[in-house]
């Protein structure tokens, strides 16, 4: 029984991970610019359809095309940041929520024209199949491997954000954009960075899950609803909101399934709105 | 004298004058008899469309005109649905009670949803009403012995209309009835956003920390509506369990609730009809591209929704609106 708690938390805790490295972006992003982007799930999708590419197409191996699904996410998104996001800003809350889900739409029909509704599989090196025996327990390879990824880009966002000049300003713009902006901040490329950033690390996150999850043309919307879920819960532009959130949400929907499967995500989604009700900024939230 | 000044005057008058009933409503209606003659063999989809279009007034009345952003109206569509495939199940088939049953219940829980929905604001509000609408779905799928589950609730059975309208196969009675239904549930509506309350219901959409100022009970008028569209949203899934005999999950669905805001984004959101209208041109457009595989067809819906709030932001019938040259 402890042994079956133990190996529920760690796989809880690994899935959890994954969703931190889904979502954290969109909590950036959604707390920086105050724009409600739905797509954030479609370009966790593209940059698992590139890591697919890069390691059937040109016979990259798995470490490299993990970057690769990174920096086409993040390309991309600024593309489309530049060119149509910018323009709704100012828009309400409504035509962001309907044009970016607009967006997934046809990102969808997209990827469902280009690879089908098959679920994609990838080969991952040796050294991450199988698992380790730690106390007993038997941890799977890749799970340990997603971890470290996590704790690796936790690590990086929170020392990028206190520690460096543009963490400083990235900040400086989540607090007040007028003043920032007053304060002779290229707020907008700041925009720019940040949202590539953001959308750079669902990619890296995509190209993670398909060994976990799978991909295939349903990834944007289905795991929106979980990227959604870790952000509101945590609280807007807070990485410990997200980190706290996606350890939360992974842990609760792998002992439910393991524990209750018959009620399904029942727990989840009751977890999420018991907790939006009693504090509606989410855990972390501020404003 | 100024529109201003006649306000003053007599601010019922000025409401009544709003409501009075213009030329092309009444076309609208007339229009709405034609499938009964011109195209029988579209009778069917043309009670989807009807009740469809139900279903998107309630939502225009939280969305449109309160400015409660909701993604999980499909809960109260399904509650309705259910509840009705229910009570027939348990041996009362008799439409018009089942209807009222069914909308007070998904009204009931609208109420008590409410509480919530006026707690929370921007993405907390849609990540609520997407959590409830899970969290209804989940419940409904689990409680397979009530529901049916994915199979769906087999072996309703409704009994004529009034004791003489058989369903029959070709859907006049279907259609009537949903026709009716429609056409009250939007009158009602009308009525709603046409008086005091009405107003100030889009006073809350457009300045909610002003209403309280202005001695507005803003939170009361919002759980009104709210509930008030549930129950509307709970007689439009009746309706389709009532005409088609069967429920299944997805009347639950968060696709349908999507649908059904894409929809009134088509057409317009805050003025009833833009509801019917972008209901109309979904549901035909669905229909004719059916043949097409489902994924494309999202395709040029993600394309339009894009267009629709890059260029005409007021909808389709909001920018008719515009180009005629009348403002709200």
């Amino acid at each position: 029984m402890i042994s079956q708690l133990a190996i529920v938390l760690f796989d809880g805790f690994a899935f959890g991970m994954l969703l931190f490295v889904l979502s954290v972006g969109l909590s950036v992003t959604l707390g920086l610019m105050n724009f409600i982007n739905l797509a954030h799930g479609a370009f966790g999708m593209l940059g698992g359809y590139v890591a697919v590419t890069a390691m059937r197409g040109l016979g990259l191996p798995f470490l490299a095309a993990l970057p690769a699904a990174f920096v086409a996410a993040a390309a991309i998104s600024v593309l489309l940041e530049r060119t149509l996001f910018r323009r709704l800003y100012r828009a309400g809350e409504l035509n962001q929520v309907l044009f970016t889900i607009g967006v997934v739409f046809v990102a969808t029909a997209m990827a469902t024209y280009a690879f089908g509704t098959v679920q994609q599989v990838i080969q991952i090196p040796g050294w991450l199949r199988g698992s380790v025996e730690v106390a007993g327990l038997r941890l799977g390879t890749y799970r340990i491997f997603i971890i470290a990824v996590a704790l690796a880009v936790t690590a990086l966002l929170v020392f990028g954000l206190e520690r460096t000049r543009l963490g400083a300003r990235i900040r400086a713009a989540v607090d007040n954009q007028r003043v920032a902006q007053g304060l002779g901040l290229d707020v907008e490329k700041i925009f720019a960075v940040t949202f590539a950033l953001g959308s750079g690390l669902a990619g890296l996150g995509g190209a993670l899950a398909i060994e976990i999850v799978g991909l295939d043309p349903s990834f944007g919307f289905h795991y929106l609803v979980y990227v959604l879920i870790v952000v509101s819960v945590g609280g807007l532009g807070s990485v410990a909101g997200s980190f706290f959130g996606a350890a939360l949400l992974g842990i609760c929907d792998v002992a439910g399934k393991y524990f209750v499967p018959e009620i399904g995500s029942f727990l989840i989604y009751l977890l999420l709105v018991g907790i939006l009700f009693v504090r509606p900024l989410g855990l972390f939230g501020r404003r | 004298m100024t529109v201003e000044a006649s306000t003053l005057a007599d601010p019922h008058d000025w409401l009544r004058r709003k409501s009075r009933w213009s030329v092309f409503e009444i076309a609208f209606w007339a229009a709405s008899l034609l499938p009964f003659f011109l195209f029988q063999t579209y009778l069917p989809l043309a009670s989807q469309i009807a009740i469809t279009a139900l279903f998107a007034i309630s939502v225009d009345l939280v969305l449109g005109y309160a400015g409660i952003i909701t993604l999980g109206h499909a809960m109260f569509f399904g509650l309705g649905a259910y509840a009705a495939g229910l009570i027939s199940k348990a041996g009362w088939g008799e439409p018009l009670t089942g209807l009222i049953f069914a909308g007070a219940f998904a009204g009931l829980v609208g109420y008590i949803a409410s509480f919530i929905i006026v707690r929370v604001q921007h993405l907390a509000l849609i990540m609520i009403t997407l959590g409830l609408c899970f969290l209804t779905y989940e419940l409904a799928n689990s409680m397979s012995w009530l529901t049916g589950g994915t199979d769906g609730l087999q072996g309703v059975d409704t009994w004529p209309i009034l004791g003489t309208f058989r369903f029959d196969l070709w859907g006049y009675a279907a259609y009537g009835y949903a026709l009716a239904a429609l056409f009250l549930g939007l009158v009602l509506s009308r009525r709603i956003v046409h008086s005091s309350f009405g107003l100030s219901l889009r006073g809350i959409r457009e300045n909610m920390r002003r209403m309280p100022a202005i001695g507005a009970d803003y939170r009361g008028h919002l759980q009104k509506i709210y509930t008030i569209s549930a129950a509307i949203a709970g007689c439009a899934g009746a309706l389709l369990t009532q005409t088609t005999d069967t429920v299944s999950l997805d009347t639950l669905s968060f696709q349908r609730s999507a649908d059904v805001v894409v929809m009134l984004i088509l057409g317009g959101t805050g003025r009833l009809y833009g509801a019917v209208i972008g209901a109309i041109i979904f549901m035909v457009a669905r229909d004719q591209l059916a043949g097409m595989n489902p994924q494309y067809w999202y395709f040029w819906i993600g394309l339009l929704l894009m267009v629709v709030v890059l260029v005409m932001p007021k909808g389709i019938l909001g920018g008719l609106a515009q180009l005629v040259g009348r403002r709200d």
